[in-house]
């Protein structure tokens, strides 16, 4: 664009650089500084203060080496796991029911939804006051006649685990459940009649023309939830913190728990990495396929 | 024959009754598992709002589950100034006030300068604007884990360590990736030739921010407020590490109030005390919803 | 036997009435046409017709049942959409199974049926794309196949040209004609395009605000409109339509109009309409090919009457030139082959074939 040389105009030009600089400036350290230092961290000799006596991997060895560490990986990978394929099939079921012309729509889906606005911190609290036996959901349904139903898990060290999925999934499945919807909604209605005249039952519909129609929403829906799996802390934290002993610790918990309680920040940092390569083998080859996949349909075009 | 067929009225429907039978069952199906999802989804809720009202010996009798009996206030204002935590009796308020002088601030600065950014690199694209936007956009992703030591130790560089503000920094640079993230995405959908049309009538760089994007942005604007809001209301794992003690957030005065239940569980002030840590996001969700939910379906997908 | 029977059909949306009352038929193979412009209902009448939408009140028969409450896919149709709604995922082939899946029809008649229609519509070598990969034509062939391999009593079409460029629309258009000849399935068509349901269709149903207008042959529905509407909505260039006054001339029923620059045109009345008429007002109806230059030729046909007008603007097309005349206050469009085409600013003298002309009541705009 035309413009003068004086030094006013070329201010004015560099404007909108100067004006994302600061921003830039503060992601970049944010992103790539920040993880950086970790990352030093993670190879020095610090203890309860940074020092910067260079280790190599040997805290990554003590990680590895630590029985509480595998219990949290462990833990994360069978909750992960769990997590992720029961919140989708819920989210699937309800944004499926609420798709099928329901009165009082909102009503039902602001019922869903509305654990999306309470941090896990108050969610993990007050369910752990459920699965108090005494008190909560068991007291309950004994007193209802079935005198030998048990359900205290976050006492049981074998399965406390299950407590954190379950409330997991009840957090969430209001946010699969909005995705799903929206997804369902974006389908050509056309497609759906013409499936109706050609003779197809609803559910083989929904099996063969609708549900393929969306498997790019399935996906996305899977990494974000991955990769909020990896990151539990706040969960654990709040319900079981990480107890009964260490039977629900995960890797999250750990870097704290090292970080800040024992003056180990050379070991936290390095569960800390490690954390971050499990996002990283989430993210990176999604961000791939959604380039290939982008480059694919401009080709076609 | 088919004269005979057609003249004869009314005709009779055999297939209307079967089809209004099929559909009553599938309706009864559907109304049936959408109420038993609500009836979960609600106990959670109904527990901690009822059980602040109810007395505790009551609470202790009929369990946590129940309806109540009888109606007392007394557990709200204990909750408030009274109740014990971490060594401390003044109750939730000062963690109140940590959390809304830290939220509100931050909200806004972390929008502000989101829409801004958002606005360079959707109208202003240079070159290695895309590789910007993806950086900033791997921000959104960084687990908080990976930056507890740097940011402690940043914060204590600048004298910001255990306060309120250093709080409100760290928000506003965290939540900076995610708010550039929204605008950015809404703002690409404004036609660049609003832009194109208003350079040539002579508008420089701020006057086309305020005079062509900020008027149709209230949509975006208003998502992001809820949705940081929300997200730096609810946070917690800043909040514990790097304050201690009386000026730390919300959060962690229910976590630590969670965890110091001695001998006896005061769940009514506890409840009462939850319900003072919830109910600011939570009345925001109900008033805003529909906010919400565009703020997923633009963002997250994305 | 009627293929299709559609009597007193009504539907109402909440509070509005969105047919009100429409009564068509199609004999087995014939191809009627729904006409109209947006909003007149006849996407709504044949989405009831394919069981998509409720019946508020009236009957739908298919040969010899009555369809009300049954299922679309009960009813022995096939359907062709706008935006052809082909299942994305699947391929070609697999888009043309579908249906025939659904009811459990045996794979080697499946493929037997694909290979016969594919060949029809000459989209062998597409089958085993996806229609992504497929151009607008393509698309539009593949959604017919899908429907042809059904093999059923009715077909229906719902603006499937639309969303065609103009010169694949004329071809198209071609094309379907020829496969309505050889295949000669009872069909229902629905377009605003008052040409395709002109060439297409051997009996036309002119709808506007949920009424059949008229429904009737194309000559009868073009030379013989049953109202203003139908006369307006027939014929591109439309009708021109002048307010005018029957009078008698030496005996002769004329209809007479103010001319610009003063003076009245008085041409004279044929066909027994000026007896008809109870009002002396009327309103006179000109189709622009109505319109010519005098000439010996003109003077010798029968029931051609003369008048005068200024020429305002001249649209040469190539093939005929179109012209904007003045008749008193009114512009009326005409139609001039190229030879004898107006000339800008000119007072033509013009001929106009009053043996086509129609005359309308003016207050229930029925033609008289």
């Amino acid at each position: 664009m035309a413009g003068g040389n004086s030094l006013w105009e070329r201010l004015k030009r560099w404007t909108p650089i100067l004006v994302i600089a600061p921003a830039v400036f503060c992601s970049f350290v944010y992103v790539f500084v920040f993880s950086g230092w970790t990352l030093y961290i993670s190879l020095s000799d610090s203890t309860l203060l940074p020092t910067y006596g260079f280790k190599g991997l040997d805290n990554y060895a003590s990680l590895w080496a630590n029985r509480r560490w595998g219990v949290a990986y462990s833990n994360l990978f069978f909750f992960s796991a769990v997590y992720v394929l029961v919140t989708m099939a819920v989210g699937l079921l309800l944004a499926l029911l609420l798709d099928q012309k329901i009165r009082a729509e909102s009503f039902w889906r602001t019922m869903y939804m509305y654990p999306l606005a309470v941090s896990f911190i108050v969610t993990g609290t007050v369910w752990q006051w459920l699965y108090n036996p005494t008190s909560g959901i068991q007291f309950l349904v004994n007193s209802l006649g079935w005198t030998d139903f048990e359900f205290a898990l976050t006492t049981d060290r074998k399965n406390a685990i299950w407590a954190i999925i379950i409330t997991g999934i009840w957090q969430s499945a209001g946010f699969t459940m909005a995705l799903f919807l929206a997804g369902l909604r974006s389908v050509d209605g056309d497609i759906v009649k013409a499936a109706q005249i050609d003779g197809a039952s609803t559910f083989r519909i929904y099996r063969k023309v609708i549900l393929p129609s969306i498997t790019p929403i399935f996906l996305a829906v899977a990494v974000v939830q991955l990769q909020a799996a990896i990151k539990t802390f706040d969960l654990a934290v709040a319900l079981t913190n990480s107890g009964p002993g260490i039977s629900t610790t995960f890797p999250a918990t750990y870097v704290y728990d090292f970080m800040f309680q024992r003056g180990e920040i050379g070991q936290g940092a390095a569960a800390a990495m490690m954390i971050l390569a499990a996002l990283a083998v989430v993210l990176v080859p999604y961000s791939l396929y959604l380039a290939w996949r982008r480059r694919r349909e401009v080709a076609r075009v | 024959m088919s004269d005979a067929v057609l003249s004869s009225a009314p005709a009779i429907d055999l297939e209307a009754g079967r089809a209004r039978r099929r559909h009553l069952l599938s309706r009864v199906v559907i109304y049936g598992l959408l109420t038993v999802f609500a009836l979960i989804y609600l106990i959670p809720l109904w527990v901690v709002f009822f059980n602040s009202f109810r007395p505790l010996p009551e609470i202790s009798a009929n369990g946590l589950i129940a309806f109540p009996l009888s109606f007392r206030l007394d557990a709200w204002p204990q909750a408030w100034s009274e109740f014990c935590i971490g060594g401390q009796c003044n109750g939730m308020q000062r963690y109140f006030w940590n959390s809304v002088m830290m939220v509100v601030p931050a909200t806004i600065i972390s929008t502000a300068m989101g829409a801004v950014a958002g606005y360079v690199l959707s109208k202003w694209r240079f070159k290695g604007s895309e590789i910007v936007f993806g950086m900033m956009l791997l921000g959104v992703f960084m687990p908080g884990q990976i930056a507890l030591l740097p940011w402690a130790f940043v914060l204590g560089q600048l004298g910001l360590s255990n306060s309120v503000y250093g709080l409100i920094l760290v928000h506003c640079i965290q939540g900076l990736s995610f708010t550039t993230l929204f605008c950015r995405n809404y703002f690409i959908g404004i036609p660049d030739d609003l832009v194109k049309a208003a350079r040539i009538d002579g508008a420089g760089f701020w006057r086309i921010f305020y005079k062509i994007i900020l008027p149709i942005s209230p949509p975006i604007l208003i998502v992001t407020v809820i949705w940081q809001f929300t997200g730096i209301w609810n946070e917690y794992l800043f909040g514990v590490v790097l304050n201690s003690g009386a000026n730390q957030p919300i959060t962690a005065a229910l976590v630590a109030l969670s965890m110091s239940g001695t001998t006896v569980r005061t769940y009514d002030v506890m409840s009462a005390a939850v319900l003072i840590g919830a109910l600011p996001p939570l009345l925001v969700y109900f008033f805003g919803g529909k906010y919400f939910v565009r703020g997923l379906t633009q963002g997250a997908i994305k | 036997m009627a293929s299709l029977t559609v009597r007193n059909l009504r539907k109402n949306f909440g509070a509005v009435e969105v047919l009100k009352g429409v009564d068509i038929e199609a004999q087995t193979g014939e191809f009627i046409a729904l006409v109209g412009p947006s909003g007149c209902g006849k996407s709504t009448l044949l989405a009831m017709i394919a069981g998509l939408e409720s019946v508020t009140s009236g009957e739908i028969w298919i040969g010899d049942r009555m369809v009300n409450s049954v299922a679309p896919k009960d009813r022995d149709i096939a359907m062709v959409f706008q935006s052809y709604a082909l299942y994305p995922t699947m391929t070609v082939r697999e888009n043309m199974a579908f249906g025939m899946e659904s009811r459990g029809i045996p794979k080697a008649q499946q493929a037997e049926t694909i290979a016969r229609v594919a060949a029809l519509l000459q989209i062998e070598p597409l089958l085993a794309r996806k229609p992504g990969q497929l151009s607008g034509g393509q698309r539009q062939r593949v959604a017919m196949g899908r429907a042809l391999v059904r093999d059923p009593a009715l077909f229906l079409f719902d603006e499937p040209l639309s969303n065609l460029d103009a010169k694949l629309r004329v071809d198209m258009r071609t094309e379907i004609k020829k496969l309505h000849q050889r295949v000669g399935k009872t069909t229902v068509y629905v377009t605003h395009d008052q040409v395709e349901a002109m060439t297409l269709a051997s009996r036309i149903a002119v709808m506007h605000q949920g009424q059949v207008q008229q429904f009737d042959e194309p000559d009868a529905v073009y030379n013989r409109p049953a109202n203003i509407f139908v006369a307006g909505f027939m014929g591109s260039p439309s009708m021109n339509f002048i307010q005018a006054e029957i009078t008698t001339d030496n005996g002769k029923p004329v209809v007479t109009f103010p001319l610009a620059g003063g003076g009245t045109a008085s041409l004279p009345l044929f066909n027994g309409a000026a007896e008809r008429a109870t009002n002396r007002k009327v309103v006179l109806g000109i189709r622009p090919e109505h319109l010519s230059r005098q000439s010996s030729a003109t003077a010798a046909k029968p029931g051609m009457a003369t008048m005068t007008a200024p020429v305002e603007v001249v649209e040469p097309t190539g093939a005929e030139t179109m012209a904007v005349l003045r008749f008193g206050d009114r512009e009326v469009v005409g139609r001039f082959s190229p030879d004898d085409a107006p000339k800008t600013g000119e007072n033509m003298p013009l001929a106009v074939d009053m043996s086509r002309a129609c005359l309308f009541d003016p207050t229930t705009e029925k033609r008289i």
